[in-house]
């Protein structure tokens, strides 16, 4: 029955959907009122999609196996809140979850568009419905969650062990909270071109959602990597898999976005660009969805997939993008900057952040897409290894991260006299050079890569906080930092993941080894014991835990437990990682496979600073969140009527 | 100099410096490109010696065998056509089983055994990697037949 409701609702959503877009077109003509129909319209989106979503979750809760979705991915003995996250794990639920974001974005744009002029708000409304509609469009055709089963299964299939996880709960929602949030810029762009306009207020008002966006991206692709890292088994926390690129493409140019917004609100320039970059910046997350839905891919998100649905998405993509960029190409020499251009200013500075941040999504673009292409056309199989992202990727981040560190700076003072800006440049980075030359010394590890990751680490964050101390005390008050606090935060948190990534990814220790009962391997001054090798029932598995007794300069410190667990239903086996965690360190062990009685290969790793990757990137989305409640966004925003 | 003359030699350094990036960017791109081979279109001759590049097929029914006190193991992957001996030092994926699908990147040796360094089999014991699927050499009656017990969705 429940099934029955949900199905129904997605079809309400869906007929409520082309409601919100015939309304401007056609309806217009013959209510005079079709505006108030859009905002009804654009708001009842989202409780026709949650209340479907709702029914999808009870299905799951009650174990009703008529759901073909339900019965491929969840079983009786499921614990409930695998249950219910078992709703996204799957293709159809994800799409299901993706509609229901991106109605919850449309409501909010609905809610709070009530200063934008009429017209332009109703345009707006109008393209987030178009948007719906697609999506809709793409579950109702091709990805039914609500499909019944032809014969009724005993038992479910069980939901994927990799998926029955605190991981699954936390990374789908948020990013397809950033993924989908990026709609509303887009939205807003198209309208903007439609309006051949781009005004300052414009840019205030689309910033927030862009910031809030990026924030959730930013979260999303976090929370995925530090879930790669703990359960696949391989302590990896980046792969360069598609997958990865697929939302780090949109992460980049939303970076740049949110950048080159704050010259079209303080300077009214770049127009054209922010527009383009809205657009890209959507595009590219649709593209994600097209690389991960199509099964074209080999990666860990990559499951058995209908080959239509990968058509229907690309046809999507195409249309949309398409009719984006013509509107650009035709409207946006309209829409013509004002202020000429100075060479030393804050935007050429913006716009070197820009063009590197660009270049590095292109780079990924091509990392990504070129394999794909090639295979399409039968010509070749092949695909672009870490190798190449490290030597292309990384160089291009060295002179934005060094920005990011100065360049808040050399704006922000009122003294604009060139020979004290170079006097303070020189003397600081000769400070902080040669302090990276002494902290270096404290690491075994002296290559060039620890040294520019040091240095970069260093750069930002002595400067910025000198910058911050020197502030308070001049101005005697905290005004300056509470307004640039948002500012502060992200690129304090940009500073903290380099000093952790460049520190694992130079002074790791990986070992594959083989050990027998009560054997002893040191690593690092720690030594690991091999103690005992348990067996035990979890709710759904079975499971073999190891423990091994770890001492530190023969002091002891603790007790790890890895397991191999093998799934009642599936028979899959999986590994689940044994990890101590610690600001300085991780300790990380995995059980390989049973060599002989009492003898098992196991990976032993030392992370040093791994963690400082999460912790930099949450303190990037506090960041974020910060920029978009710190300054007070009067009511005046957009000429209200 | 004249202002154009000044213009022209910086608009001219700015290109000849694009123009060598952009063949670094392309050589790095192409010295990292890792080819695809299935075990009936390995010829020896086609790489040079200790070029890394990948290989994939169906793990052979029997084929594993595993040291007793190292991590070595060697077992054969199949296209159904031809199959291809592999050497692995190390922990092999949860997933690999025989029967499944993997992908390899590695060396070919001069014996003829692929020695890996990476052994892919994904997480999903319905998926087959799509590069796999499309090189084996079998017609479609076929393959539904001896992978019917991996349950593969066309």
């Amino acid at each position: 029955m429940t099934a029955y409701i949900g199905s129904f609702l997605v079809l309400l959503a869906f007929l409520n959907a082309i409601l919100l877009i015939s309304s401007k077109p056609i309806l217009s003509r013959f209510v005079p009122d079709y505006g108030s129909v859009i905002l009804s319209s654009s708001k009842l989106q989202f409780p026709l999609t949650l209340f479907s979503f709702i029914c999808l979750i009870a299905s799951f809760l009650a174990d009703d196996f008529s759901l073909k979705y339900v019965s491929s991915n969840s079983n009786s003995l499921l614990p409930y809140y695998y249950k219910i996250s078992a709703t996204w794990a799957g293709h159809e639920g994800s799409m299901l979850l993706w509609c229901l974001v991106l109605s919850l974005w449309t409501f909010l744009a609905s809610i709070y568009s009530r200063d934008l002029e009429e017209d332009f708000r109703l345009k707006f409304l109008s393209i987030m419905g178009l948007l719906n509609l697609g999506f809709l469009a793409f579950l109702i055709f091709t990805s039914n969650p609500f499909d019944k089963n032809v014969s009724i299964p005993i038992d479910g299939k069980d939901l994927n062990p990799l998926l029955q996880d605190f991981g699954l709960i936390v990374h789908p929602p948020m990013l397809y909270m950033g993924y989908v949030g990026l709609s509303v810029v887009f939205s807003f762009a198209v309208t903007c071109l439609l309006k051949k306009d781009f005004k300052p207020e414009w840019a205030k008002w689309i910033r927030p959602w862009a910031l809030i966006s990026w924030s959730f991206l930013t979260l999303g692709i976090a929370l995925g990597s530090w879930w790669a890292y703990y359960e696949l088994g391989w302590g990896g926390w980046w792969f360069w898999d598609p997958v990865e690129n697929a939302s780090f493409m949109p992460w980049l140019i939303t970076t740049a976005l949110i950048h080159s917004l704050i010259t079209c609100e303080q300077k009214s320039m770049f127009k054209n660009w922010t527009i383009l970059l809205s657009i890209i910046a959507f595009s590219l997350s649709l593209l994600g969805t097209f690389l991960v839905r199509s099964g074209i891919l080999t990666s860990v998100h990559s499951f058995a997939n209908d080959p239509a649905r990968g058509a229907f998405i690309l046809l999507f993509l195409t249309i949309i993008t398409g009719a984006a960029l013509i509107l650009y190409l035709k409207n946006s020499s309209k829409m013509n900057d004002k202020t000429s251009f100075t060479f030393f200013s804050k935007e050429s500075f913006f716009l070197i952040n820009n063009i590197l941040l660009v270049t590095a999504t292109f780079t990924i673009l091509l990392g990504t897409m070129y394999p794909l292409i090639l295979d399409i056309f039968g010509l070749e199989k092949i695909s672009v290894g870490v190798p190449y992202y490290n030597a292309v990727f990384l160089p291009l981040m060295i002179p934005l991260v060094f920005l990011a560190g100065y360049i808040p700076i050399l704006f922000s003072s009122k003294n604009r006299d060139m020979k004290d800006q170079a006097k303070y440049f020189f003397t600081s980075f000769i400070i902080i050079l040669s302090l990276s030359f002494l902290s270096i010394l404290l690491f075994d590890e002296y290559n060039l890569s620890v040294f520019i990751g040091l240095f970069l680490f260093l750069w930002i964050i002595l400067n910025l906080i000198y910058e911050l101390i020197k502030k308070i005390i001049i101005t005697g008050n905290i005004q300056i930092f509470v307004k640039n606090i948002g500012m502060f935060m992200s690129h304090l948190g940009l500073a903290i993941f380099i000093l952790g990534a460049t520190m694992v990814e130079n002074s790791k220790i990986e070992k594959e080894i083989i050990l027998s009962l009560n054997e002893k391997v040191e690593i690092n001054n720690y030594t690991f014991q091999f103690m005992n090798l348990a067996e035990t029932e979890g709710p759904n598995y079975s499971a073999v835990i190891g423990h091994f007794r770890v001492f530190l300069d023969n002091n002891f410190i603790t007790d790890m437990y890895p397991e191999k667990r093998l799934y009642n239903s599936s028979e899959m086996p999986m590994t689940e990682a044994g990890i101590d965690p610690g600001f300085t360190r991780d300790l990380y062990i995995t059980l390989g496979t049973m060599i002989d009685q009492d003898k098992w290969s196991v990976r032993i790793y030392h992370k040093p600073l791994i963690r400082l990757i999460w912790i930099g990137a949450l303190m990037m989305v506090l960041g974020g969140i910060f920029s978009v409640f710190s300054k007070k966004r009067k009511n005046s925003m957009v000429n209200a009527s | 100099m004249k202002r154009r003359t000044i213009r022209i030699y910086s608009i001219s350094l700015v290109l000849v410096l694009l123009s060598g990036l952009f063949f670094m960017f392309i050589k790095t791109f192409n010295d990292n490109l890792l080819f695809y081979r299935s075990p009936s279109q390995i010829t020896e001759t086609e790489f040079p010696e200790n070029y890394v590049f990948r290989v994939g097929g169906v793990v052979l029914d029997g084929s594993l065998v595993k040291s007793k006190n190292t991590m070595n193991v060697k077992f054969s992957i199949t296209d159904y056509e031809k199959s291809l001996p592999i050497s692995y030092t190390g922990i092999l994926p949860d997933l690999f089983r025989e029967g499944q699908g993997v992908v390899i990147r590695g060396k070919l040796g001069d014996d003829g055994i692929f020695y890996a360094e990476e052994v892919l089999a994904k997480h999903d014991e319905t998926y087959m990697p799509p590069e796999v699927l499309d090189s084996l050499k079998v017609n479609d009656e076929a393959l539904q037949k001896t992978t019917e017990s991996m349950k593969i969705n066309k």
